[in-house]
This record gives C-alpha cells, sequence and structure tokens, in this order.
C-alpha cells in the first residue's frame, strides 16, 4: 500500500506496525566507528532507513578566534541532511528546523563532555544525515557520541537516544517517518545511564500525563540498549585490529 | 586490603565504564563519581600504587613541560616563532629561548627559521590559560634534519618508545637508523639508505596500528630482521 | 538559594506573574505585550488570504517567527535569527500547533486555493530572562485577541467583507519553563538565574491538562526525577496561569 493512502488506523493493526514491529520494538540498528580518514573521530549509523554520517574535529584552535571560551572548549554542531535524504529534494542551506536539531544535539552532549579539559579550543561535531526515515536528531547523537569517544576527547558517558511516540491512540517506540507523520505524539530523549539523566527531551502532539509517565520509562529502557550497542561497537573498534587484543605491554 | 578493579588490568574500556568502586584513587582520564570511578576514554585499564587510570587509545597530543616535540614554524613574530606542534594550542618559541642572540628584527628572526621549519624543542611551560612555551636550547634541540617524517597518534608514542625505551631500541639497533620520536606523535628518521628507512617507517606504522596487541615487540623485531634480510 | 528563596525574593516555585495588554496594534490583526517580571514582549498578529500548504489542502497556514530585537539585550545582534530566536520561535510554535490552538481548518477557504495564513511575530523588546513563556502568552494572548474579516467565495474568487470575527480557536495552551540550578528545581527563572542554570525545562499544558510540547535546553543534564517532577508540577499549575492569563485580557466576557 503506498504510504500517502495509510490512514493513522493502519498504522496499528493486530498490534502489528507497517513495519511488523511491535508497540515495543525499535528498528534495527547498526554500528561502525571510526570510517573516516582525516576526521579525529568518526562514526557511520543506520537506525532502521537512516543513514548517518557523523565526524569529529578537536579539540583543535578555535576559529575564528573569538569564539574560544577562558574556561572550556567551545563546542559546535552542526546536524544537516543531504539534499537527497528525503522524498523530495531538500535545499541543501539549512533550514530552520536543522538549526534548532544543531542545537538541542549540542545540548546533548555538552554534559557529557569535560570541555574543562580543553579550555580556548574548539570541539566540532558534523552530522551528516544521507538517508532519513524518522528519529534522525536520536540516531544523530548515538553516532555523535560514538565519535566523540573515537576522537579520543574525555566523556562522562555515552549520551544514548531513541524517541518513543503515539500511533493509533497507543504508546510506540521508535517511530518511523510515515508513523511520526501520521502518529499523534513524538518524543525523543537522549539519556546518560550513569546518571539516570537526560540530556534531551523533547515532545510534540498529545501526551495525557500517565502516558507522558510510561513514555518516558519505555524510552530510557531502550536507550540503555542502545547504549550497551554502543559500548560494544567500540570496543569493537578496537579489538579487531589485534584479534584477541587483550593486553599490551607498554 | 584495597578494593579490586571491577574490570581486568589491560582491559579495554570505554567512556561511562565502571572500574572501581571504594578505596582505589583517580588516575588519569578516569572520573571520581562519590565513591564510583569511571573511564573518561576509549582506552586500556591501567592500576598502579592503588590508583586507576585508563590509558588512551585515541586522542589529541596535549603539551606537558618537559616533552620533547617536533613542530613546524608558522610564523615568525617580533619576538619568536609560532610553532605548529600538533596540538589545540599554537606553541610559542621565543628569540630569548634559542642560540640566536641579540637580533631583535622580524626579518633576523625569518633568517634563523624559515616558516615550514621543522624544529625540534622542548616544551618549558604550559598551563591551559596560556600557548606552550618552547625552547631549543639543549643538546639535540634546534632545527630538524631528517630523511622522513612520519606523523603517528600521540597516544602510541608510549608503545613507540616501550617500556624502558625497549621498542625504540630495539628499531634502532635493526634499522640502523637515527630516529627522533617527539611526543607529538612526529618522528623523523634518518638513515643510510633508503631501503633502511622505508622498513622503519612500516614498522612505526604497525606498532601504531597494534599497539594494544601483545608481543608486539617480538613480532616488528622480526619483521625488521625479515625486510632487511638480516 | 538554599534557604528556599531567590535572589528577587521568590519562593523556588514562584511565578513573576504575568502583565499582559492586547489589542495595543492597531493595525495587526492582533496583538499583545507581556510583562513577566522586567522581560518584554510583544507579539504582533498579521492574517492574509495566501495558498494552503499542498500536503494539508483543507487548512489554513500558520507560522510562528521570533525576532530577539538589539535594543532588548546587549548580546543580541541585528541580522539573520540565529539559533536562539529559532529554537524561541519553534518552541512556542510547537505549543499553538500541537494542541490545536487555531483551528486551521476553519481557516481555509477554498481547498487547495486559498487559506488564510496567520503569521504570528514575536518581538522580544527586553530579556530578563524567560522569553519562552513570555512569547508563548504573548502568542496566544496576542492570537486570542485576533480578528479576521469574513469572506465570500465566488468562482475561486475571495472577496474579504468589512465585518470581522474572532480568529476560530479550539484550545488555549499554556507555557512553563523550569531551570536547574544547583540541586533545585526553579519556574520561571529571571536572567541571572539563566546564566548559571544548568539546564531548563519546558512544558506546555493544553486545556485538558495533556502534554502537547516539551523541550530540553542548557548544557546540563536533568535527572529522570526532576523531569517528572517538572512535568507533574506544570500540569498542577496550568488551569490556574490559563484562568489569570485569560482574566488579563479580559476573554471571553465580551
Amino acid at each position: 500500500m503506498p504510504m500517502s493512502q495509510l490512514s493513522p488506523e493502519d498504522l496499528l493493526r493486530n498490534g502489528m506496525r507497517v513495519d511488523g514491529r511491535r508497540w515495543n520494538e525499535l528498528r534495527p540498528i547498526k554500528m561502525e566507528v571510526g570510517v573516516l580518514d582525516k576526521a579525529d573521530g568518526s562514526a557511520y549509523i543506520e537506525h532502521g532507513k537512516n543513514k548517518i554520517l557523523v565526524a569529529v574535529y578537536g579539540p583543535r584552535e578555535a576559529h575564528p578566534k573569538h569564539i574560544a571560551l577562558p574556561d572550556r572548549a567551545t563546542i559546535k554542531c552542526r546536524y544537516h541532511m543531504a539534499p537527497f535524504s528525503v522524498d523530495e529534494r531538500k535545499p541543501p542551506a539549512p533550514s530552520r528546523r536543522e538549526i534548532e536539531i544543531s542545537k538541542v544535539i549540542r545540548e546533548a552532549l555538552e554534559p557529557a563532555i569535560l570541555s574543562e579539559y580543553y579550555p580556548r579550543t574548539s570541539i566540532d561535531i558534523f552530522i551528516e544525515v544521507l538517508q532519513s526515515d524518522g528519529g534522525s536528531r536520536c540516531a544523530g547523537i548515538n553516532g555523535a557520541s560514538l565519535a566523540l569517544a573515537d576522537a579520543g576527547i574525555p566523556m562522562r558517558d555515552l549520551v544514548a537516544a531513541c524517541a518513543v511516540g503515539k500511533i493509533a491512540g497507543q504508546l510506540a517506540l521508535d517511530l518511523s517517518d510515515v508513523e511520526d507523520k501520521l502518529g499523534e505524539a513524538d518524543m525523543p530523549v537522549a539519556y546518560m545511564p550513569t546518571y539516570d539523566s537526560v540530556t534531551l527531551l523533547q515532545m510534540d502532539g498529545s501526551f495525557t500525563h500517565d502516558e507522558f509517565m510510561a513514555g518516558l520509562e519505555l524510552a530510557v529502557e531502550n536507550c540503555k540498549r542502545i547504549y550497551q550497542m554502543q559500548k560494544e561497537a567500540l570496543r569493537r573498534q578496537y579489538l579487531e585490529v589485534g584479534g584477541e587484543g587483550a593486553s599490551a605491554g607498554r | 586490603m584495597v578494593a579490586p578493579l571491577l574490570v581486568g588490568r589491560r582491559e579495554i574500556v570505554v567512556p561511562g565504564d565502571l572500574l572501581a568502586e571504594g578505596d582505589l584513587r583517580p588516575g588519569d582520564n578516569v572520573l571520581r563519581e562519590d565513591n564510583r570511578i569511571y573511564a573518561l576514554r576509549v582506552g586500556l585499564v591501567d592500576l598502579e600504587g592503588g590508583r586507576v587510570s585508563v590509558v588512551p587509545l585515541k586522542g589529541c597530543y596535549f603539551p606537558r613541560p618537559g616533552d620533547l616535540v617536533i613542530g613546524r614554524i608558522v610564523e615568525a613574530g617580533l619576538t619568536g616563532w609560532e610553532v605548529d606542534i600538533l596540538a589545540p594550542y599554537p606553541a610559542l618559541l621565543p628569540m630569548s629561548e634559542t642560540y640566536a642572540k641579540g637580533q631583535a628584527s622580524k626579518a633576523d628572526l625569518s633568517a634563523i627559521f624559515f616558516t615550514g621549519d621543522m624544529v625540534i624543542a622542548k616544551v618549558i611551560a604550559f598551563d591551559r590559560t596560556r600557548d606552550p612555551l618552547l625552547t631549543t636550547k639543549g643538546p639535540g634541540l634546534g632545527k630538524a634534519f631528517g630523511n622522513r617524517v612520519v606523523r603517528i597518534s600521540p597516544m602510541k608514542v608510549p608503545r613507540l618508545i616501550g617500556r624502558k625505551g625497549s621498542m625504540i631500541t630495539m628499531l634502532k639497533r635493526e634499522t640502523g637508523c637515527r630516529i627522533i620520536v617527539g611526543q607529538n606523535g612526529v618522528v623523523l628518521i634518518s638513515g643510510r639508505d633508503d631501503r633502511a628507512e622505508r622498513v622503519a617507517v612500516e614498522a612505526i606504522y604497525r606498532i601504531e596500528r597494534e599497539a594494544h596487541t601483545k608481543g608486539l615487540t617480538d613480532g616488528i623485531e622480526d619483521m625488521v630482521r625479515r625486510e632487511l634480510g638480516r | 538559594m538554599a534557604s528556599g528563596k531567590r535572589l528577587d525574593g521568590r519562593g523556588l516555585l514562584d511565578h513573576r506573574g504575568f502583565d499582559i495588554r492586547a489589542r495595543i496594534i492597531e493595525k495587526a490583526n492582533g496583538s499583545a505585550h507581556v510583562s513577566l517580571g522586567k522581560t518584554k514582549v510583544m507579539v504582533g498578529v498579521k492574517v492574509e488570504v495566501g495558498k494552503p500548504f499542498p500536503d494539508v489542502p483543507d487548512q489554513g497556514v500558520l507560522t510562528v517567527n521570533a525576532e530577539l530585537v538589539p535594543m532588548a539585550y546587549p548580546l543580541f545582534e541585528p541580522g539573520p535569527p540565529d539559533e536562539n530566536s529559532i529554537e524561541l520561535a519553534r518552541v512556542v510554535d510547537r505549543g499553538i500547533r500541537e494542541s490545536k490552538m487555531v483551528d486551521l481548518k476553519k481557516l481555509c477557504i477554498i481547498p487547495n486555493e486559498k487559506a488564510f495564513v496567520v503569521f504570528v511575530d514575536i518581538y522580544v523588546l527586553d530579556h530578563d530572562g524567560n522569553l519562552i513563556d513570555a512569547s508563548a502568552a504573548a502568542a496566544a494572548a496576542a492570537l486570542l485577541s485576533t480578528m479576521i474579516n469574513k469572506f465570500e467565495a465566488r468562482d475561486g474568487e475571495v472577496s474579504l467583507l468589512p465585518e470581522t470575527i474572532p480568529l476560530p480557536i479550539s484550545n488555549i495552551p499554556v507555557t512553563m519553563t523550569f531551570a536547574k540550578i544547583g540541586g533545585q528545581i526553579v519556574l520561571d527563572p529571571s536572567l541571572e538565574e539563566e546564566q548559571v542554570m544548568s539546564s531548563r525545562l519546558t512544558v506546555t499544558v493544553d486545556k485538558d491538562g495533556r502534554l502537547c510540547a516539551l523541550q530540553k535546553g542548557g548544557m546540563g543534564h536533568m535527572t529522570i526525577r526532576d523531569v517528572r517532577e517538572c512535568v507533574k508540577l506544570a500540569i498542577e499549575r496550568a488551569p490556574q496561569l490559563r484562568k489569570s492569563l485569560l482574566e488579563a485580557i479580559g476573554y471571553g466576557k465580551d
């Protein structure tokens, strides 16, 4: 059935979603670390049909000089969607949506970064959405966390993110694009498990208080699962080189 | 009795990994929250004298006083040179820290070090509020001459040097090359012949790649001997 | 603040209270001026006839824009909107849109062809903290005061009649921002408080006590416990705040 002819009721039939998932299932996630040569840290994420590359440069000299802060690193973040990443070509200039998302993603990662270690420098995060299918800001955060760790930037925790929404009156995890468009609510959450804290929280749509409470819990539970995947992806990156790679005489 | 590590020594850890609870003290690249110690960076866990540290596998060069670095002259200023030492901060080499005495004008400065020159220098001061200060006064310091320049991750420099210099001593002996290792990851290589230099470069890159693996010194020694037919 | 009192004498969860005047710009279809402490925000609403979006051909159009006017704060600079003004506009937009405050279906004139376009322009005039709540309140008050022309559509042509009617309103959202400072949560942060806060959470609640928008901001993190607490407080306090807002502009009394 063409997506454009779907109605909200079609999103959930006999407890099954259009892509065959149950209400509390994440889409398949693939993570790779260290995929770019020039960047200090990088990662590639596939989350459902989202395909996202993240590069981190820094800490490096802050340019222009006036953005340098005396007591910590300046963190810059650019979330950008490739023109071909969506059904209808998106003009390459950053949209208002992309500018807002760049800001909230930066604020989702900043709490994890020990920026005070590198005063007067800048740490630049570039997130390129090559294909977008709903939930790209969360997938971008998941990738950016990996890229920051890959760059060797000190972090108090990895930040993991996923969204919870509502379709056909029911709570549903990790909405795809069509579910988001026809659904009644979407709430992206970024989370640091060690601190039991959110670093990004947005929501639009309509949630009762109870739905919100249950949704937040569902999001946190699945951020924890994504967090484990992130840790595995990072470890894998370094274990691959030497096979077992357990010990190194210094 | 000191509380044990929660992860194996030399195990690869990532940011957020809980390393220890209780009495152990925090060392480098870890964070203490209440009485728990967490890893801040991707690296290998180290425990020495009750201090838990992470030896990072990735990261930029962060200057420390006493470090030997190899940098490139970027610009001559009025009283000294700006030097790129591949750190997040530009380094300053003041004229007073060179053997060039009594020369004051910018024209004169550029005659001592040209823009683009490589220099071997020592970091004499750095405290985060000011850019690192260099000196080229001292044996072996000054303008750098080398046939080959290799750049590796500064985090892998300790491995290239090896325990008590074991790796670099072996490499120099086996290749017959002169090798100078900057803490900032820049390595200068000069040998008698092109072949020896190429083997040395290859060995250095392999050490960088496989820094966290076992039995590396022996593996490198075998490789160098094989390549040079000794 | 450890004593439960803030620098300006407020308790932790005291709101500075809105001072609202509506219908102050005659040339606009709707307008309002809101003072929140020393923060001053003006919102003008202009309504024009335009084209509906192709993906919602049977609805009018709502757009929200925010200007951080340079006179309001030394660090506000003229030029294209920066991330702060874009975030402000989009958070206010989501509160209005997701609560379905304006009944956009009633603003369609000829499906696919003609519809009313409602421009909400936020003008920040003096910045003493919590621009989001002040702007959201001003936008709501301005929309509630907005009058549009009656119209006649004949053979695809639209003619506006001199008689005016209120903009069709179907919900009234209220927006509350909490800030985390030290270990404490405060409601309606002042500028000084924003400068030291680690994070903030903005909660928009509709007339039925449902959440319609959330936005965390700031460089810090916020514990799950604090998030739950802020949302609970916002839902509890929304009816009272809505009442004071409506009383201030005399809405529903005509």
